[in-house]
């Protein structure tokens, strides 16, 4: 018999066609699901071809343009038509400008519970939350899981993320990965897998458990995984796939390098300050800071709960005079279904401006560059010097009701106040 | 740790602090840039330090503190250090997607004390020795060796190299030494 299992552990041996393994170990693995992005696919293809190969081997090859969607220059508009003629020669799967941000289609459509997915991307870690072994990687990685179907990994020691309780009204499960990032620090998790379980993450609904997995990097970490269980199939129900669902837990008894544990009920709205993530404050503590524009959206909080509660706070109200409101749902069924409900009246009347399904703003390209010296609070999961197209510009992360209620008052608020 | 080069690297430290992101490397804005690597290496770590593209010199070395190369997954970072010529970055620690870039593009990435390491010193870099001395201040700084798997890439000449010559993975299996 072997020895209890972490999720990590599991996934990996399965894909390793081993019945177990141990941390350290380095194992190849069968590639479920491929992806690379705007940014990352052109050197892909290239190194696709430099290995020779004209076809993907992976089962599932999905290139994305989703960065600058639509080219906002011709340099772009160029590395677009280099990947669409790829796709086209290749088999590989084309998600054009229309259909929003990689990750979110992962979770939409691509990724099962049970699978390893590599993607060009940091926050590939996201499909975690699916129960699948999801990680970030370089182009030319991404290029040889695509082309041979396999990839090395290094089994990752984990932390198990114990949570418990539940969230106070205002409190969303971006505040709990900003406090478990400012604790365990920017680098706290590097090398590592996080898994996430307890009543907490039971009685959490997916969007909550995408958010927690999409951070995951923002630690350090490989992966951020989840149990799949009755929510995950419910969730792969209602976009049509429960076929692809199946149950997965850790062993019990298996070994975590470190073990944490949150309780909800302690979790308040939390912000990150400029330049790194880790840099965390309550957003009451931050009261009186002046905003000059607010991002709601993005692969981290771009889903329609995410516009449900930016809404929540919107609805009857009006941005500041002086600060702009940006709203980028992450994908085209998600701005769909958020028109329907009447979300997109409730934001232009509050003053926003609604932009195309994609990555928009969030990392400096278009869409919402700030001036020198501007203040932006963001749904995104990254506020680096530099990262919204400006090094002179200033970027707070916080939860889309926090953004909502700072867009409102003109400075950085805690949305409980405006419920 | 396995045979690397016998070649000693030489060239001036360049001091950058802790949580140099890859938007530092290559920042966002600089996006178009990615399919011309040789226009977007001009711009190498330009919100770090805005003169070192200009005025770095080949071989000179990028010195970081703690989380070298965190962020974003674009292999352009190690890519444009190395194809502006710098010979290594030293960090105290790497982020974990630069780290295996880095070994995929052929730019050794050497974890090593580098707090003692002052502004424009002239290093050596020992890498089959495993050490970097530092010529000005005489200090010798051990670093730690690398994984056999990431060796065994590294002396292929990179990923793609590796997968050509062996048709495949050909990897030191095992728990790390
Ligand atoms: S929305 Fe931002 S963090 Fe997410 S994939 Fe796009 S650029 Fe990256």
């Amino acid at each position: 018999m072997t020895s209890p299992l972490t999720l990590a552990e599991k996934l990996l041996a399965a894909h390793a066609g081993l019945d177990t393994v141990v941390t350290g170990q380095i194992v190849v693995c069968d590639v479920d699901v491929a992806i690379a992005q705007d940014g990352t696919g052109p050197l892909a293809i290239q190194q696709i071809e430099e290995l020779g190969a004209g076809k993907v081997r992976a089962p599932e090859c999905v290139f994305f343009i989703d960065h600058a969607a639509p080219a906002p220059r011709s340099e772009l508009a160029n590395a677009q038509k280099t990947i669409r003629a790829f796709c086209a020669a290749s088999g590989a799967t084309l998600s054009d400008v229309e259909m929003g941000v990689c990750h979110q289609r992962v979770a939409e459509s691509y990724a099962k519970p049970g699978d390893l997915v590599i993607g060009a991307d940091s926050h590939t870690c996201m499909a975690g939350a699916l129960g699948a072994f999801a990680t970030g990687m370089g182009s030319t990685d991404v290029a040889v899981g695509m082309a041979s179907g396999k990839t090395w990994l290094r089994v990752p020691e984990t932390f198990r993320i114990e949570v418990e309780g539940a969230f106070a009204d205002g409190v969303e499960a971006k505040d709990l990965m900003l406090t478990l990032i400012g604790q365990l620090g920017a680098d706290g998790a590097t090398y590592k897998a996080l898994e996430f379980g307890g009543p907490g993450i039971d009685a959490m609904p997916m969007p909550g458990r995408l958010t927690l997995s999409n951070m995951a990097v923002e630690a350090g970490a490989k992966c951020g995984l989840m149990p799949s269980d009755e929510t995950t199939r419910a969730f792969l129900a209602t976009l049509g796939r429960e076929e692809a669902w199946r149950p997965l837990t850790a062993d019990a008894g298996a070994a975590y390098e470190r073990v944490v544990t949150f309780d909800l009920e302690s979790i308040v709205p939390t912000v990150a300050k400029p330049h790194t993530v880790d840099n965390t404050a309550t957003a009451a503590e931050l009261e009186g800071t002046k905003v000059d524009q607010v991002l709601i959206g993005t692969c981290t909080n771009g889903r329609l709960e995410d516009l449900r509660s930016a809404a929540r706070v919107l609805r009857g109200r009006r941005r500041a005079p002086g600060t702009r409101l940006i709203v980028t749902p992450a994908s085209q069924a998600t701005a769909r279904a958020a028109a329907a409900e009447g979300l997109f009246d409730v934001f232009w009347d509050a003053g926003a401006v609604i932009t195309n399904p994609g990555c928009g703003a969030c990392v400096g390209i278009h869409e919402g560059i700030l001036a020198d010296g501007e203040v932006c609070v963001s749904t995104a999961n990254r506020n680096f010097h530099g990262r919204m197209g400006n090094p002179e510009a200033f970027i707070y992360l916080g939860s889309p009701a926090t953004a909502a209620a700072s867009a409102v008052a003109g400075e950085i608020t805690d949305p409980r106040e405006l419920l | 740790m396995g045979h690397l080069t016998d070649e000693l690297l030489h060239g001036r430290a360049w001091l950058f602090g802790d949580d140099i992101s890859t938007d530092h490397i290559a920042p966002g804005r600089l996006f178009h840039l990615r399919t011309n690597m040789p226009e977007l290496a001009k711009h190498v770590l330009e919100d770090a330090r805005p003169e070192f593209a200009a005025e770095m010199r080949p071989g000179d070395f990028v010195v970081g503190g703690r989380n070298f190369g965190l962020g974003s997954s674009r292999e352009h970072a190690p890519r444009i250090i190395k194809l502006a010529g710098a010979g290594a970055v030293l960090a105290q620690s790497f982020a974990r997607i630069f780290f295996r870039n880095s070994i995929n593009v052929g730019l050794p990435v050497l974890q090593c004390d580098t707090s003692g390491i002052g502004e424009l010193d002239e290093l050596q870099v020992d890498l089959e020795a495993g050490e970097v001395r530092d010529l000005t201040t005489g200090a010798v700084i051990p670093f730690v060796p690398l994984p056999p798997v990431m060796v065994t890439i590294l002396n292929d000449g990179g990923l793609v190299a590796h997968v050509k010559k062996h048709g495949g993975f050909a990897l030191p299996g095992g728990p790390e030494a």
